[in-house]
Parts: structure tokens; C-alpha cells; sequence
């Protein structure tokens, strides 16, 4: 015999159409019929002639005992969970039938059931389809705007992820550091070319900040941006208009001095930076210090001023200095050149 | 226009006829960018220097191209979203006929500032129906054949034989005539509701 089909009668015809998950049970708490949508809950498991205890568990309200306990709260809203996993959660109602409304069955109650918010599992979890839900039953209109409303979040998110490239690669393009306002990379790159170009000479700085990192893990990234800051402003400060001060990065700063050739006035202003760097920047009630290494590369003659061979010059003469001890500067030479290179410390 | 109409088109040209075909439709339409972002809003005469251009590129009718994206956005493995979205207006054929009357408040849910015709389903008998499709000012021309294309991958979606035939009505609107001819004709794609994950 299958599930329910003894037990039609005009009025479980109804309930199939307007409420198909349903469960008649009997005045001994037995399921007398369940609706075809519910049989789905079960995988097959008959219902009927069990009690309903078997299949769901009344969470809230608590403490009610039986089937008098059930009709005692017929009218509100009921949670049951499925004995069985996934343990679905389900809100119902019941509500009592009147004597004689089923042939040969006494004392008889509808209960009335239906997902609530946790829809989306169950359907998945049932493979329920459209024609489970009675036509007036708003589930599927849930399901749907779930479902668009998904795929606009993900076109949202995607979009952003988009835009948030875009960002970055705008910043790739722009000339300026956006933490301190110095030039950026691309700036010297440019600069340097237009030195080329120009004919001038000129001498290049790589300004290393000692004891940054320190600064960065004892106080952190706030009192690291503030050094930043005040060590951009004070090169600014120190330097030309028609100079160019480049953040490369981290807390490398370079600098580009047109028509500075002459040895002295490079280790003077050299000298200065490093004083100039070396005074305490104030953050909150603390006193920070950094210090610097630079290195030095001059051109007298433009033929030799390719822009890569200055920068090593500069990357040596700075690797010189913070091989003896740091927070100082060098001037490139050529012997430098000869015991640079396969010893590099890290 | 909406992003979504236009990042439609784009879809279609780009799956149906390759990446350097859709440039060349987005250069001969004046584009300065070959991608379109479907939530951002666009000038609205970019769709139609679109379409054109692509009707331009495949010595195609406009209405054909158009007819074509309708059939494509339902059929095509990558946009089942919206084959998905349209079959929750019904369990079968007829069912989704008559759903078509709140299509537009259905997609006004999801994404409101679509601009999406105002649509009639008329049921002349059991088997005879009639779509009326009045579009928004400044969309005219466009949704009726969409929808030419949509509706008739739609019948094929749910198994459904069908006779459409398109007449422009007055007044800018499209008329979409649908004979149902056996609504069990052939297997219905598979519809579940839950969202298959993974």
C-alpha cells in the first residue's frame, strides 16, 4: 500500500492543493496521512501509522507533553526539527478537525508546516521543485530573488575587484608616491631621461633610512608613515626646486641634482640630509630615530651618464657605507666597483 | 543603457564569434574600451551603435542579431543565470507564459534601474497567445526581438513545440504571436531549484 493513497478523502484532496505539507495525525499522535511534499522529507520512509514524535521534534514551545500538550497550543506558531539528519528546521501550526470531518478517524488535527528562513538548505537538501509549493506559496518567489539577488552581489563583487586593479594600476601610472608626495620610480625615470637629454650633469643620491624597520616593529606603521613623512619633508626642504626627490619605496629615497658635480658641494649637502635626518621625529609623546646611509654617484662627462651603470655606482657607494657601520655617505669610485659585487651581505 | 544589456551583447559576440571580431565591433562603434561592466550605467545610444556595428560585422538584420542574443542568453551554458531566473516563472510552458505579465517586476527586484518593457501576455484560447511588448522611451526596437529569440529557446528549454511569429504593433510596441503546438513535444532541460553549488 502506498503512503496515504487508503486514506483520500475530499478533504485531504483539499489540504494536497492548498497547503501540500501537511500532516494529519490522529488523536493519539499517529500521522493518519501526510501531504506528497513531506513524504519528501523521509527519502522514501513511510509515515503513515508512525507516531509524529518519530519524525519531528517539537523544539518551541518547550515542556509539552503529547498529543492533548499539542492541541493545547493549536493556533501558534510551532518549531519542529526533523529527527533524522540533515535535522531540518520547520515551523508549523495545527489545528483541530472537527468530529466526523475524516470517516472513522476521532480526535484528528492538521498540522501545517512550512521551511521558513531556512528554505534554501532544505530545497537543496530535497531536491525540492516548484510544484512542492502551493501556488500562493511565495517559497519559489524567495528562491528566485535569492538567486538574482546572488548573481547581482557577484557582478558587484567582481566589479570591485576590477576597479580596485584599476586603482592600482593608475597608481602604477602616476608619478607620485601617495604616501609622501615624492616622486615615484616612474618620475626618476623620467627625470633621468630628461637629464640625458639635456646634457647636464648631475649627481645622483640613494638615501637608505638606518633603523627604520626598528622603528616599524617597535611602534608600528603610524610612527613608521610619520618618519616617512618628515624625512620627505626635510629632503624637500634641503634640496632645489629643480631637484628631484623620488621615494622609490620601503624607505629608499633617491635624489637627482642637476649641475651638482663638484665633490665638495655634494658631501656637503650629503652631510646635511644625514643631520637633517638624524633629529628626532616627534609622534604622540614619542621621540623617533632613524638615521641615514647614502650613496653618492657623480657625472662630469654626459657621454658616460648612462642612468642603469649610475644607479649600481649610487647602490655601491651605499653599500659601502652600511658596511662601515651605517649613517654616513660615500661618493662612488671606481676601486669600489672592484670588491663590490660577490660578497654582498644581506 | 544598462551595463547588463550591453555586457549581453558583448557576451554574445565575444562566445559566438571570438575576441578580435568583438573588437572590431567596438571599434567600428566608436568604443574607447572593449569591456563592458554590467553594473554600471552607459549613454544610451551605445546599445544601438553596438548592435548596429555587430549587425554592420555579420551582414545580418538588426532584428536577426537581436533575435539571436535573445536565443543565446537562454540556450548558452554561460548565462544559465538567466535560463535559471526565467524558470522559476513556471513549471511548464504555459505556466511561464503567463508569468511573463510580472517579468518585469520580477527583474525590478534583482536590479531596478533596468529599463525593462512593460509586458501583456494576452491567452487568445488554450493554445493561442500573444505578448505585447512596450518598451520605455528610448529602448524601442530593441526587446522585441530579444524577446523573439528568448521565447522560442525558452519552449525549446522546457520541451514545448511551438509556431512564434513577430508583427510590430503601433505605437513602437512588438507583438509576439505563440501558437502552442504540443506542450510535451520533447524532454525538458533540467530545472531544480536549489542553487547547484560547486
Amino acid at each position: 500500500m502506498k503512503d496515504g493513497m487508503e486514506t483520500q478523502t475530499p478533504l485531504t484532496r483539499m489540504l494536497d492543493v492548498l497547503c501540500p505539507w501537511y500532516i494529519v495525525v490522529d488523536g493519539n499522535g499517529c500521522i493518519h496521512r501526510a501531504g506528497k511534499s513531506v513524504l519528501k522529507l523521509t527519502e522514501g520512509r513511510p509515515l503513515v501509522g508512525t507516531p509524529l514524535g518519530d519524525f519531528l521534534d517539537l523544539r518551541r514551545p518547550k515542556a509539552v507533553k503529547g498529543m492533548d500538550g499539542l492541541l493545547a497550543n493549536r493556533g501558534r506558531k510551532l518549531h519542529f526539527v526533523t529527527r533524522a539528519a540533515p535535522h531540518t528546521e520547520l515551523k508549523g501550526v495545527i489545528a483541530s478537525l472537527p468530529d466526523g470531518a475524516l470517516p472513522g478517524v476521532e480526535n484528528c488535527a492538521v498540522l501545517s508546516l512550512a521551511f521558513g528562513i531556512s528554505v534554501m538548505d532544505a530545497v537543496n537538501d530535497y531536491a525540492l521543485s516548484g510544484t512542492d509549493f502551493a501556488v500562493t506559496d511565495l517559497t519559489v518567489e524567495m528562491l528566485y530573488l535569492i538567486e538574482a539577488k546572488t548573481a547581482v552581489m557577484q557582478e558587484l563583487h567582481h566589479l570591485n575587484t576590477r576597479l580596485e586593479s584599476a586603482k592600482i594600476e593608475a597608481e602604477e601610472r602616476a608619478l607620485t608616491d601617495t604616501l609622501t608626495g615624492l616622486g615615484n620610480r616612474r618620475a626618476l625615470r623620467i627625470a633621468t631621461t630628461q637629464l640625458k637629454t639635456r646634457g647636464n650633469g648631475f649627481a645622483m643620491m640613494h638615501i637608505d633610512l638606518d633603523h627604520f624597520k626598528a622603528v616599524n616593529d617597535t611602534f608600528g606603521h603610524a610612527a613608521g608613515d610619520a618618519v616617512l613623512l618628515q624625512v620627505s619633508d626635510r629632503l624637500r626642504a634641503a634640496t632645489r626646486p629643480e631637484d628631484t626627490v623620488v621615494r622609490q619605496g620601503g624607505d629608499e629615497f633617491t635624489l637627482l641634482l642637476p649641475g651638482v658635480m663638484e665633490h665638495s658641494a655634494v658631501s656637503t649637502l650629503a652631510e646635511r640630509l644625514v643631520h637633517e635626518i638624524e633629529k628626532p621625529v616627534v609622534f604622540g609623546d614619542q621621540d623617533l630615530h632613524v638615521s641615514a646611509s647614502i650613496g653618492i654617484s657623480i657625472t662630469c662627462d654626459i657621454a658616460d651618464a648612462d642612468v642603469e651603470v649610475m644607479m649600481e655606482e649610487a647602490d655601491t657607494a651605499l653599500y659601502v657605507v652600511k658596511e662601515q657601520g651605517r649613517h654616513g655617505y660615500r661618493i662612488y669610485t671606481p676601486e669600489m666597483g672592484r670588491m663590490d659585487g660577490n660578497e654582498t651581505a644581506a | 543603457m544598462h551595463g547588463l544589456m550591453n555586457r549581453a551583447v558583448e557576451r554574445f559576440a565575444r562566445d559566438t564569434y571570438g575576441d578580435a571580431f568583438w573588437t572590431s565591433v567596438t571599434d567600428e562603434a566608436g568604443l574607447a574600451f572593449t569591456t563592458f561592466e554590467a553594473m554600471l550605467p552607459y549613454e544610451r545610444d551605445i546599445t544601438d551603435r553596438v548592435v548596429n556595428a555587430l549587425a554592420n560585422g555579420l551582414g545580418k538584420r538588426r532584428e536577426e542579431v537581436l533575435e539571436d542574443i535573445g536565443t543565446y542568453l537562454v540556450a548558452s551554458p554561460k548565462t544559465d543565470g538567466l535560463r535559471r531566473l526565467l524558470r522559476f516563472g513556471g513549471t511548464d510552458f504555459v505556466e511561464f507564459l503567463n508569468s511573463l505579465d510580472e517579468l518585469p517586476a520580477r527583474v525590478r527586484l534583482a536590479v531596478p534601474d533596468l529599463p525593462m518593457p512593460q509586458l501583456e501576455m494576452r491567452e487568445e484560447d488554450a493554445e493561442t497567445f500573444s505578448l505585447v511588448i512596450r518598451p520605455q522611451t528610448g529602448t524601442e526596437g530593441l526587446f522585441g526581438p530579444v524577446f523573439l529569440g528568448l521565447l522560442r529557446a525558452m519552449a525549446d528549454d522546457y520541451g514545448a513545440l511551438v509556431f512564434l511569429d513577430s508583427n510590430p504593433a503601433s505605437s513602437g510596441a512588438d507583438v509576439i504571436d505563440v501558437r502552442l503546438l504540443d506542450i510535451d513535444f520533447a524532454e525538458a532541460r533540467a530545472f531544480e531549484l536549489g542553487v547547484q553549488t560547486g
